[in-house]
């Protein structure tokens, strides 16, 4: 009697070795919490390189929120692998015609050339005057965050500046190649027609600027909130600007993808095409089309169109980036674990039941989620976004 | 003493003809020995399967001899070789039905009734050892590689347990075993092949619906079977250099 047919629900026919899924709900937080950094990126990248004033509030945080996300993307990988102790072999042996060889890289490049030189140079002056200000551990702390550096005459904050401002130009692409690379391992994959289209990284990297952009607006309006701070209403209106216009582009690139599958129905199209109807219905049709890219579509757009009144607005724009981030996170699990329960007969499917307490379980994936708020907690006390502000609002009184 | 001419070539020749007595012995002798194995030489050799539609009978003994050989996990889900039994109604290519309760461990019960219209028979599956193989191509250590004799291997040792390589075999190939947490799948009876001997599904295959054959062997049957029938590759379409050839191969398999 074949019991784990009846034991992974499985209908029709799968071929044996297919009935276990192999990736998990982890691998769905790795392009999704990925796509936050290459987003929240990309808007950081906004004031810096193209001199959009308005959102320089959010500058800092921004940066902060990809760091803090950047920190946390290799953990659901590394807690997949069936031997993480060996994850160090992708360093000294990759293989270089493997997609998945190159993540070791891109992301070291990514962290370290572009995010952590970026935010240091924008910082090195806070560093310095921090350090100088205080005393004891605190001073010998941030004495180590400047790595040394004391100088911060206006000639050497003139070279920071222009440096940043390189590391910024040269981070645009490196965001992109980020999140473009993660759409690449799964489009890559031509054993799977689920995955394999190279419209791929393209959809990978509109959905990681929108969903980027979303947590920003809401990280930024709820630390507001919780400071109870004034939020900067020309700032929200202009990141929620973008937003709408990212997602656009995201939306029609994905439905370029279904119209294309529909209208060229190949082979894996009626086995795909039931699996949309039966076991992703709830998530892809209602959750990640419906409540998470038209509705918030909707508001974001009736924003754009009507004079609405600030509280309105505010209450839009959380609605919309909440949403929006449910519909994306969608969007990865229905690719990643969606990607899995057909089988590659197009006879047949599986189920993926997600354990609870185990190490690829629901758990640890929350656990996950927590982790990179935790970390941007820490970030924010260590390095606070928005001291300059308080010196510039000081300033004037000071002058006075 | 002195030699004269006479007496140089006598001696000489007693004693060219007491060593050639003496050469053809000891090579007698060492000919009657039995000779040493020669080394298997891994560049001479290029591996390739021939699988007989039309000789599978579904008895499962295979499978059995697979798992026994090759300690694979006795559950369900873990399989280096499998059978499939496929029934097509007519024309509808496109909607067979297809099972394998247990991958064919256990045969497979009767559960078509005789003369209904429609054409039933086995399709064993196993790795196609492909020439451009996907599976070798993603994998982001080289844990998995193709031999200079054409089979796909794994080192266990090496592989981390990423899975990349079973999400890129279009055939379902490979699995994760449980014990190592490492990946798994057919690699043709190495330790026997390499041996002069068969793979242990080929071995117990009572109906000689499975070969193994050496493409670099002239001598090898496989080129008289490849010359004689009409053969066909899984999924061609994905053009992988699958080097697992069906005899008989239905439109309806994939």
């Amino acid at each position: 009697m074949d019991t784990s047919a009846l034991v992974h629900a499985v209908e029709g026919y799968m071929y044996p070795n297919e009935v276990d899924l192999q990736w998990s709900v982890l691998i769905v937080l790795y392009p999704f919490i990925t796509g936050l950094v290459a987003g929240a990126f990309i808007l950081a990248s906004l004031e810096r390189v193209f001199n959009v004033a308005a959102v320089k509030p959010t500058y800092r945080l921004a940066l902060l929120t990809a760091l803090a996300f950047l920190l946390v993307a290799p953990l659901p990988l590394q807690l997949h692998l069936g031997h993480p102790e060996r994850s160090i072999e992708m360093y000294l042996t990759p293989h270089t015609s493997s997609a998945m060889a190159m993540f070791g890289f891109v992301y070291l490049w990514y962290l370290m050339a572009v995010l952590v030189l970026e935010i240091w140079l924008d910082y090195r002056k806070d560093i310095v005057l921090t350090a100088r200000a205080s005393r004891g551990w605190k001073r010998t702390l941030y004495r180590v965050l400047a790595l040394g550096s004391d100088n911060i005459s206006e000639g050497a904050l003139a070279i920071d500046d222009r440096v940043g401002r390189f590391i910024t130009i040269i981070g645009i692409p490196s965001a992109f190649l980020l999140h473009g690379y993660v759409g690449f391992i799964f489009g890559s994959v031509k054993a799977n027609p689920w995955w394999s289209t190279p419209l791929m990284p393209i959809v990978f990297l509109f959905s990681a600027i929108v969903s980027g952009i979303a947590l920003v607006l809401l990280v930024y309006m709820a630390i507001s909130f919780l400071k109870g701070r004034e939020i900067d209403m020309p700032c929200v209106d202009t990141i929620a600007r973008y937003f709408f216009y990212a997602f656009l582009i995201d939306f029609s690139l994905e439905m370029l993808d279904l119209i294309h599958r529909i209208y060229e129905a190949d082979e894996s199209f009626k086995s795909l095409d039931f699996m949309v109807h039966t076991r992703l219905y709830v998530s892809q049709i209602v959750v990640q089309i419906g409540l998470g890219t038209l509705v918030p579509l909707a508001l974001l757009a009736l924003t754009q169109l009507v004079r609405l009144s600030e509280p309105a607005r505010k209450t839009f724009y959380s609605i919309a980036g909440s949403l929006a981030l449910v519909g994306i996170f969608a969007m990865r699990w229905n690719v990643v674990i969606g990607g899995q329960l057909f089988s590659k007969s197009f006879l047949g499917y599986t189920t993926y039941k997600m354990a609870f307490a185990t190490r690829e379980g629901l758990l640890p994936a929350i656990a996950l989620l927590v982790l990179p708020f935790v970390i941007l907690a820490g970030l924010i006390v260590l390095l606070p976004p928005w001291a300059e502000e308080k010196k510039a609002a000081e300033a004037p009184e000071a002058a006075a | 003493m002195t030699l004269d001419r006479r007496e140089l070539f006598a001696t000489a020749g007693k004693y060219l003809i007491v060593t050639a007595a003496t050469a053809k012995v000891i090579e007698t002798f060492l000919a009657g020995a039995t000779p040493e194995p020669a080394a298997y030489a891994v560049a001479d050799h290029w591996w390739a399967m021939i699988l007989d539609i039309e000789k599978c009978i579904g008895c499962g003994n295979c499978v059995r001899a697979c798992k026994a050989e090759n300690n694979v996990p006795l559950e369900a889900e873990y399989f280096r070789t499998w059978v499939e039994r496929y029934h097509v109604r007519g024309e509808d290519m496109e909607h067979p039905d297809v099972d394998s309760p247990n991958g064919g461990y256990d045969g497979f019960p009767d559960k078509y009734a005789k003369n209904d219209g429609a054409r039933t028979f086995f399709v064993p599956k196993l790795c196609n050892h492909c020439a451009h193989s996907p599976c070798v191509q993603v994998c982001p250590v080289g844990a998995t590689f193709v031999s200079p004799d054409g089979v796909v291997l794994v080192d266990k040792s090496y592989c981390l347990g990423c899975r990349y390589c079973v999400q890129a075999c279009p055939y379902g190939c490979r699995y994760i075993d449980p014990r190592t947490h490492t990946v798994d799948k057919c690699n043709l009876c190495y330790h026997r092949i390499t041996k002069g001997l068969l793979p242990a599904c080929v071995e117990n295959c009572p109906t000689g619906a499975r070969m193994i054959g050496d493409l670099k062997n002239p001598k090898d049957p496989i080129h008289a079977f490849l010359r004689d029938h009409k053969v066909q590759v899984l999924k061609p379409q994905m053009a992988t250099g699958s080097k697992a050839f069906y005899n008989g191969l239905d439109g309806s398999v994939r």
